[in-house]
């Protein structure tokens, strides 16, 4: 869930509501990302926290179909029918079940195996009812086709939201594809002129071992972190105002807020003063010390950001 | 009995009577209107323009425009906290749906288009349905459904037919209330929730159709669906992938099961063109979304596109492709806006639309010729020139990479399904811009492609400024961009009047009216993020402002 970007969310059996939808929620229907989900792989049933937040015990609230009811399935059942599985399906349908190198169709998106609450839809095909299309007749007991089908839906309510597969969780491969010593030559070009390797930038790596995130940290310029969670460090950051009224008196600060209509600075006192704008009066002029890193989003190249990257994780 | 004790009795003198919405609702010719003083659809009118006539709030009176009232809604199935004061009844409440009765939605913002007919207000949450008094948001009753489950992201409001509402929910129904009392008449399954389906559109009532969009983030397929107004039956199902053989696109997937599971879901209530019974709708994002995997190398149409349906039989007319191949969650699902306008010396039936993606098109809407394109995101980088059919020809680098590729826009898009507005006398289409950039990390490189939104993850960098932006539909340049502070703005959509105005909500929560031909604010209040797209009616000779703070809506007037 990403607070830090602004949004707002309620725990609601497992699925967020963005209450508040502040930019850059840009409200989408993919874009929510559910609260309580991310369910362990093997966790059927999502986050107690979530359950309890709806009042309905026993209840699979997050995942792939929030709130959605269904009876947990018999686990020797769905045991027996994994077996099964692996001796008469693997090879055609792959070991997650999103496909193999036979053809067989992905079963985690398959309309029927979606919609299948005890076998009655995918039994028939187990038998052969597809033969026309290319599933043959699998040589098993009804019983045991009925297993394989529990098997199948157990795997199906580890689904994500937005139907992401269920190991989405497993480590992705490393980011670092980028050349260190390019890397260190555009940094000595573009970057040292406000940072140093020996300076600022000093043990960074072992600041933020995943190389993933100082990626994300430094293109940003600076880690992101949730509202309200304040960094002495981040001071450097806030852009200052200079605000001159139209008697001459002349207030500097940093910048709490501005609108069209209003504009509030931090004294070095800490105390804020609000000043009411209308058009160009008063006379605000903004610093904003992150504006070189705005500025340098559109001239990156993902090859410069990839090597300043590998040449940033040897900083450690 | 003295006078005064005459004037404490009064509150229970008065007669009890039944709450009730008033009027005789809409009949179907009555949408063909252009929008003036009711608001009786999704967008006011067809034409998608939210342009209203209404003028007697402009440039100059706008300045007086006044707090008329407020309300906060409770979703959920307990009577409304006001209706419990001295003197005042009860809201009568309704209770529908076949889930459990213990999967309460405790919050959601009105993200709807309220309808506004006959003085009574109609609009939606999640599960939720209400009529309000247009003249002091008085509640005359409310709807709630019990829902099933299915992500509960928004509700784009109601459609009306005659005294019937329609409303879709979460988990996939198509309900129908009388208009008077809230009660409701019949609902349908409309989608299978098992298979991810959950259902966010307001209907859009042409003639006897009820047109019906659904939404699904996993690799299921979209389609629009027709249903009797009287009767729920279904009069026709059009889906936006190929489904079967020889269906039209089908040479733009690598197989047929991939077209099968190939999204392009009907997020957004589409446009409509009385003169050639075209119904005109924007279509979401291919799946899986961010990994070509089993999709192949080619277009999967009919996905992020513009699509035109006969509106009788549901047949595909044409169709234009704003976002070729999709790879980052660039949804088309835009309101498309109908203009009659000069293009190039010719009075032209055009179609304008400023996309998810960054880039702005205008094309013929008879014809679905292509006539512009441009790009209106400032650093929209996605892209890299245009293809042989004038859409966005993808640049495969700026794909999700493992090392990572910084984008602009974000999936969230330049702009989401917030609906622009279109002046007829500026020529210009108001729509909001934003630009901010993400790295777009590929995390799952299974050659198989990955499922639904997976397989990648994104790291939100920053904005680079956002704006509300008038674009030129003759050439796509930008005659204004009037700059937000902070992120957002725009948040619920737009609102043009004939009083040389566009209202939005700005990203520091003031509902703002620009002057339409420069973008200089004229008026603001501070109330809050704006939720749903600003709107105006008129009763009683006095033009009314309205506009949604989460669950709470607010309505300005001119006294």
């Amino acid at each position: 869930m990403r607070l830090k970007n602004g949004f707002a969310a309620v725990a609601l059996f497992g699925l967020s509501i963005i209450v508040a939808n502040r930019a850059p929620a840009q409200e989408t229907p993919q874009a929510a990302k559910p609260a309580a989900q991310t369910p362990s792989p093997q966790s059927a049933p999502a986050a107690p926290d979530a359950r309890e937040a709806s009042g309905a015990p026993g209840h699979r609230v997050g995942g792939f179909v929030p709130g959605q009811k269904r009876p947990p399935g018999d686990p020797a059942q769905i045991a027996r029918g994994k077996t099964l599985f692996g001796v008469n399906c693997r090879s055609c349908h792959g070991a997650d079940l999103r496909g193999g190198d036979m053809g067989g169709p992905n079963l985690l998106r398959s309309q029927v195996a979606l919609r299948d609450l005890n076998g009655e839809l995918i039994v028939p095909i187990i038998q052969g009812s597809r033969q026309q299309m290319g599933m043959p007749a699998i040589p098993i007991s009804p019983d045991d086709a009925k297993a394989v089908a529990a098997y199948v839906r157990s795997v199906i309510e580890t689904i994500g939201s937005q139907g992401k597969p269920p190991d989405e969780g497993r480590p992705a491969p490393s980011i670092l594809v980028g050349n260190a010593s390019e890397g260190k030559s555009y940094f000595e070009v573009k970057c040292a002129s406000c940072h140093s390797a020996t300076g600022d930038l000093q043990g960074i790596a072992s600041k933020i071992p995943d190389p993933k995130m100082l990626q994300t940290a430094w293109v940003a310029g600076g880690e992101r972190r949730g509202r309200g969670e304040d960094d002495p460090k981040d001071s450097a950051r806030i852009p200052k105002a200079t605000i001159t009224l139209a008697s001459g008196e002349s207030v500097e600060g940093s910048l709490v807020r501005i609108d069209d209509f209003l504009v509030t600075v931090e004294l070095v006192d800490g105390t804020q003063r609000t000043f009411r704008r209308n058009g160009d009066v008063p006379k605000v002029v903004i610093q904003d010390p992150m504006k070189t890193h705005t500025d340098m989003l559109s001239q990156y190249t993902d090859k410069d950001i990839h090597d300043v990257t590998a040449y940033l994780v040897t900083l450690k | 009995m003295t006078f005064t004790k005459l004037l404490l009795a009064a509150p229970f003198l008065l007669s009890p009577g039944l709450l009730m919405a008033q009027g005789a609702g809409v009949a179907p010719e009555q949408l063909l209107k252009p929008l003036k003083d009711s608001w009786p659809t999704y967008n006011g009118d067809y034409s998608g323009k939210r342009y209203s006539a209404l003028t007697q709030v402009d440039r100059s009176t706008v300045k007086n425009l006044t707090l008329a009232w407020m309300i906060k809604v409770t979703p959920g199935d307990q009577p409304e906290e006001g209706g419990r004061r001295r003197g005042h009844q009860e809201v009568p409440l309704s209770i529908g749906g076949e889930g459990p009765s213990d999967l309460h939605m405790r919050g959601g913002s009105i993200k709807a288009s309220v309808l506004q007919v006959d003085g009574t207000l109609y609009f939606t949450t999640p599960d939720n349905a209400w009529a309000v008094d247009a003249r002091d948001g008085r509640q005359l009753w409310h709807y709630f459904w019990k829902t099933k489950g299915g992500t509960h992201i928004g509700n784009r409001g109601l459609g009306m037919w005659n005294d019937y509402l329609y409303m879709e929910t979460p988990d996939d129904y198509l309900v129908s209330l009388e208009a008077k009392t809230g009660k409701e008449r019949w609902h349908k399954k409309i989608a299978e929730l098992d298979e991810g389906y959950f259902s966010t559109p307001a209907p859009i009532i042409v003639g006897n159709h009820v047109l019906v969009g659904t939404g699904n983030d996993i690799d299921a397929p979209g389609f629009l669906q027709s249903f009797d107004p009287e009767t729920g039956d279904l009069q026709w199902k059009h889906y936006t992938v190929p489904m079967e053989k020889g269906d039209p696109g089908l040479d733009t997937w690598a197989s047929l099961d991939a077209a099968r599971h190939g999204g392009g879901p009907t997020w957004v209530p589409g446009a409509y063109d009385p003169e050639t019974k075209l119904y005109i709708f924007s279509t979401g994002n291919p799946t899986p979304a961010y990994t070509t995997g089993t999709r192949g190398e080619g277009d999967n149409l009919f996905t992020c596109s513009l699509i035109a349906l006969n509106v009788d039989t549901g047949k595909m007319a044409w169709y234009f492709q704003t976002s070729p191949h999709d790879m980052h969650d660039y949804d088309s699902a835009q309101t498309p806006v109908l203009v009659d306008a000069m293009f190039n010396g010719k009075m032209r039936k055009l179609l304008v639309t400023a996309t998810r993606n960054g880039y702005y098109f205008t094309l013929d809407r008879v014809t679905g010729e292509h006539l512009v394109t441009a790009k209106y995101g400032m650093y929209t980088n996605w892209a890299d020139g245009l293809n042989q059919f004038g859409g966005p020809k993808r640049n495969p680098e700026k794909d999700a990479t493992v090392g990572g590729s910084l984008v602009s826009p974000t999936s969230g898009g330049t702009v989401n399904w917030e609906p622009p507005a279109f002046s007829p006398q500026t020529g210009l289409l108001y729509v909001a811009e934003h630009n901010s950039y993400s790295m777009f990390y590929l995390t799952d490189v299974d050659p198989r492609g990955s499922m639904g939104l997976g397989g990648k993850e994104e790291d939100h960098i920053g904005s680079s400024g956002s704006f509300l932006t008038a674009i030129d539909y003759k050439t796509g340049k930008i005659a204004w961009r009037h700059r937000y502070y902070g992120e957002g703005g725009g948040g619920g959509g737009v609102l043009a009047t004939a009083g040389g105005l566009v209202f939005a909500g700005d990203a520091s929560g003031n509902l703002i009216a620009h002057d339409a031909a420069t973008g200089k604010p004229v008026w603001h209040t501070r109330i809050g993020e704006v939720t749903n797209p600003p709107q105006t009616y008129m009763l009683d000779g006095h033009q009314y402002v309205i506009a949604a703070t989460g669950d709470m809506l607010w309505s300005f007037m001119l006294y």
